[in-house]
C-alpha cells in the first residue's frame, strides 16, 4: 500500500472546556476540504479509530507532523502524558488560554487547593490534583502558542495553514484597540467611560466585546507589551474598585506573569479617589 | 473466550464523546458484575473559585465548564441570579434569550447527531469516513450545525462562549434588518433538519428499554428549554406508555437530587429519591413532546417515534438519535418564530442591584436538565456557588443501561459475544446518552465542606 502522504494531526486534551478543540469541528465549511489536505489520526472527539485512542495509555508512538494541545495540566499523570506527548510530535501548537496561561482553573494557584478539593468533594483522597494549573509551556518547549478563551477560529485555520505551508503563522500580537480601529468601533472608554481591557489585551477576537457595547474582559490574555501601571489607572478612573480590578484580571489568563504586578497596582491607591490625571 | 469464567474488559478512552472518560466492565460467569463508567477528567473546582467572585460574574465564568453548551450555563447562571435579586426576564428580552439558546440546541445537537452518533449506526469511526458514503448527508448537518453557530454569532458575539450575556440581559440587542440573514438561513435549515430526521429514523435500531424515571424541566403548553418546572415521569414498566409526572420544584431539587461520591469517578453521582434517572432527549419528549412545534411533531410521528399527543413516549436510547433531530427541527421552526415576530426590546437589560439571598434555576442544557443554586451577601459577592450538571445526573443511569444492554446481549441468543463486541456495544450505550464529561468533572458540593 502506497504511504498516505498527507501529513498528520493530533489533537490532545488536558483540563479544559473541549471549546477550543470544538473550534475545529466549527469550521464547517473547511472541515471535510481539511481531511483531504491532512491526515487526523488522532483527535478523540471527532474519532473512535484505533489511533485516537492511543493517548490515554500513553500508547501512542506518533510520530505526529502537527499537535494541538488544548488544556493545561493540574495532575501528575499529566505531566507524564504531555511529555510523552511532545516526544513524538514534530510540530505542537497550544490552542487556547488553558494550554497557554494555564486558564480559569488556575485561580487555585492563589488559593489553597486543599481547600479547594474539600469544598468540593467528600473524599478529597480520590481525587489526585497538583497544587497548580499550568500551561503547556511550563512542562515542554511549544513551536506556537494560540490565545483565547476560545481560540478564533480564522486564527485557528491560519496556524493549521502556515505549518502546512512550512511557514510562521500570521497573527499578530498587538493589542485589541487596535482592531477596534480596523472594525470602526468608536472606543468606548473614551466615548462612554467604560472599563475596557483592550489596551493591554492580546488581539485575535476581532474586537468582539467593544462591537457589543461591552469592555473587552481580556479573554485573550496580554499582548506583548501590556503598560498595566496605565491601565490600572485608568480602569479605576472609569470607576472600577480595586476589588473590580483585581477580579476582572483574575479569570480565563489569571495566571500569566504579566499580570503579577496588578494587585499591587490596584492597591496604590484608596478606592473612591479616581486619578485626575486618565489618558483622555 | 468462553463467555464463562470471569473477565474483565477495560477501554481506556471513550471516542467521539465530550471530555475523557474510561469504561470497566466485568463479567462473571455470564452475569455482569460491574459497569463503570470512569471520568478521569482533571477536576477544575469551579464552585470553589466562585466563592469570593461578583454576582455579575457566573454567566461567564461557568460558560467555562463547557465549550459545547456555554449558553446553557450561562443562561442558567442568569436565572439563578436574578431570582435571587428578585428579578424577572421576561418579554422580547426572554425571548432573544431563548433564540440565542436555540442556536445553541441547533448547533450541539446536529454536533452529536453527524460527527459523534451516526458513524456508529453505519459502522464508521469518525464522521470523515461517514462522509466518503454519505456527504450529502453530512454537508447537510454540517450546514444546519453552522445555521446554529450563526444565531450564536449574531447574538451573542461568538459560537463558544458567547461575549453578549449578561445578568439582566444583554450587552446589546439587535435591530431587526440584522437578524434578516439568520431567518434566511434557518428556512433552508428547516428543510435540512426536516431531511435529517428521516435520514437519522431509517438507521437500524436495537431492541434496548430505560425503563427508570425522566426529569425534565416542563411548562405547559410549552417544549420547555428555559421555562417552568422540573418534573419527573415515574419509571415506566418497559412499555413505550407515558407515565405519571409530578413536579419538583428548583426550591426542593436538592431535597431529592442528591449527588455522592464514588472512588473511580472526578465526577459526583447523582439519584433522584435514591434511584438512578435520565436527563435529556429522551425524558424532554417524555414529558413535553405534546408540544414540539407542530412541524416537528409531524416529523417525530412519520419517523416513528410514537406520538407524544397520545401519550406515547420512547424508551429506546439508541433512538434517541431521532429525538434530538425532531429537537433541532423544532429549535429551527421556533427561532424562525421568534425573529419573524422580533420587536427591539426599549433596553438591551434589566438591573439587577444585589442583595443578601440564594436563587436557584434550572434549564435544559442540550444533554439534559442542568441546576443552579447560587447565594450572595448585601454587595453581591457570592457566598456559595452549586452546580448539578446533566451528565453527573446521567452518570448512574448510564452505568444502569450499560449493564442491561450487555447483560441482554449476554443472555441473548447466537455466538457469545468476544471482547471487542461487547467492548463496542459498551461504547455505543455511553454514546446515546451523549455524555458531556468536561461538565460532569467539574462539580463540587460546598454542602460537604458544613459538614
Amino acid at each position: 500500500m502506497e504511504p498516505d502522504p498527507r501529513p498528520s494531526l493530533a489533537v490532545w486534551k488536558f483540563a479544559s472546556c473541549d471549546g477550543c478543540q470544538l473550534t475545529l469541528l466549527d469550521c464547517e465549511d473547511e472541515l471535510l476540504p481539511l481531511t483531504d489536505r491532512v491526515r487526523i489520526t488522532h483527535f478523540l472527539e471527532m474519532s473512535s479509530a484505533e489511533d485516537s485512542r492511543e493517548p490515554a495509555t500513553l500508547a501512542g508512538t506518533g510520530p505526529y507532523d502537527l499537535s494541538l494541545v488544548e488544556g493545561s495540566i493540574t495532575t501528575v499523570e499529566d505531566v507524564r502524558r504531555i511529555h510523552h506527548i511532545r516526544r513524538i510530535s514534530r510540530r505542537l501548537v497550544t490552542i487556547g488560554a488553558c494550554a497557554t496561561a494555564g486558564g480559569i482553573q488556575a485561580l487555585r494557584n492563589f488559593a489553597d487547593v486543599e481547600e479547594f478539593r474539600a469544598a468540593v468533594y467528600a473524599s478529597p483522597e480520590y481525587i489526585a490534583t497538583l497544587d497548580t494549573s499550568t500551561p503547556i509551556s511550563a512542562q515542554v518547549p511549544v513551536d506556537f502558542e494560540l490565545r483565547g478563551c476560545p481560540i478564533d477560529r480564522g486564527q485557528l485555520l491560519e496556524v493549521l495553514t502556515a505549518f502546512l505551508a512550512g511557514r510562521k503563522p500570521n497573527i499578530s500580537s498587538h493589542s485589541v484597540c487596535f482592531e477596534c480601529k480596523r472594525r470602526g468601533t468608536t472606543c468606548i472608554t473614551v466615548a462612554q467611560g467604560v472599563p475596557c481591557l483592550g489596551p493591554v489585551t492580546h488581539a485575535g477576537c476581532g474586537a468582539l466585546c467593544p462591537a457589543y457595547g461591552r469592555g473587552c474582559y481580556g479573554c485573550f490574555g496580554p499582548m506583548a507589551t501590556p503598560n498595566l501601571e496605565a491601565m490600572v489607572r485608568e480602569l479605576r478612573h472609569d470607576g472600577m474598585t480595586e476589588r473590580d480590578i483585581v477580579r476582572v484580571f483574575r479569570t480565563f489568563n489569571a495566571a500569566s506573569p504579566e499580570y503579577g504586578p496588578v494587585p499591587g497596582l490596584a492597591a496604590q491607591e484608596a478606592p473612591g479617589t479616581p486619578a485626575e490625571e486618565g489618558p483622555r | 473466550m468462553s463467555h464463562r469464567g470471569s473477565r474483565v474488559l477495560r477501554l481506556d478512552a471513550l471516542a467521539r464523546v465530550e471530555g475523557e472518560a474510561a469504561l470497566q466492565l466485568a463479567v462473571r460467569d455470564g452475569t455482569v458484575a460491574e459497569a463503570r463508567l470512569r471520568v478521569y477528567e482533571p477536576p477544575r473546582f469551579f464552585e470553589a473559585f466562585l466563592v469570593g467572585r461578583g454576582h455579575g460574574e457566573p454567566p461567564d465564568i461557568t460558560s467555562r465548564i463547557c465549550g459545547i453548551c456555554p449558553v446553557a450555563y450561562q443562561m442558567t447562571a442568569c436565572q439563578a441570579i436574578e431570582r435571587a435579586c428578585g428579578v424577572t426576564v421576561d418579554g422580547p428580552l426572554a425571548r432573544l434569550r431563548r433564540l440565542l439558546y436555540y442556536g445553541e440546541w441547533i448547533e450541539s445537537q446536529s454536533l452529536h447527531i453527524h460527527l459523534l452518533h451516526a458513524p456508529d449506526f453505519l459502522g464508521c469511526p469518525s464522521a470523515v469516513e461517514l462522509a466518503r458514503e454519505h456527504r450529502a448527508a453530512v454537508e447537510r448537518g454540517l450546514r444546519i450545525k453552522q445555521a446554529g453557530n450563526a444565531i450564536m454569532e449574531q447574538l451573542g458575539g461568538r459560537a463558544i462562549h458567547p461575549v453578549n450575556v449578561r445578568v439582566g440581559g444583554f450587552y446589546r440587542v439587535p435591530a431587526p434588518a440584522e437578524l434578516a440573514p439568520l431567518a434566511e438561513r434557518l428556512r433552508r435549515a428547516h428543510d435540512d433538519a426536516l431531511a435529517t430526521v428521516q435520514w437519522v429514523a431509517s438507521f437500524d435500531f436495537p431492541d434496548a428499554t430505560y425503563d427508570g424515571p425522566f426529569l425534565a424541566m416542563r411548562d405547559p403548553g410549552r417544549y420547555a428549554i428555559d421555562s417552568g418546572t422540573p418534573a419527573v415521569m415515574a419509571a415506566g414498566a418497559g412499555s413505550d406508555a407515558a407515565a405519571p409526572v409530578r413536579a419538583l420544584p428548583v426550591e426542593e431539587f436538592e431535597r431529592h437530587v442528591v449527588e455522592r461520591q464514588v472512588p473511580h469517578s472526578t465526577a459526583l453521582v447523582s439519584e433522584l429519591d435514591g434511584h438512578h434517572y435520565l436527563t435529556g432527549s429522551l425524558a424532554r419528549y417524555a414529558v413535553s413532546g405534546r408540544w414540539l412545534h407542530p412541524s416537528a411533531l409531524d416529523a417525530a410521528r412519520e419517523a416513528g417515534l410514537g406520538d407524544p399527543a397520545t401519550g406515547r413516549v420512547c424508551r429506546n436510547p439508541f433512538r434517541s438519535i431521532i429525538v434530538r433531530a425532531v429537537e433541532v427541527a423544532h429549535a429551527v421552526a421556533e427561532a424562525l418564530r421568534i425573529i419573524d415576530a422580533y420587536e427591539p426590546p426599549a433596553r438591551p437589560y434589566l438591573a439587577v442591584p444585589p442583595r443578601p439571598a440564594t436563587g436557584r434555576a434550572a434549564t435544559e442544557a442540550p444533554r439534559g436538565l442542568l441546576y443552579h443554586r447560587y447565594a450572595m451577601d448585601a454587595d453581591g459577592t457570592l457566598t456559595l456557588a452549586r452546580i448539578v450538571p446533566p451528565t453527573a445526573q446521567n452518570q448512574a443511569a448510564i452505568e444502569y443501561d450499560l449493564r442491561r444492554q450487555v447483560q441482554s446481549r449476554l443472555d441473548g441468543p447466537g455466538e457469545p459475544p468476544g471482547d471487542e463486541e461487547l467492548t463496542s456495544l459498551c461504547e455505543r450505550a455511553v454514546r446515546n446518552h451523549d455524555p458531556c464529561i468536561s461538565c460532569s468533572a467539574h462539580f463540587l458540593d460546598l454542602t460537604v465542606e458544613r459538614g
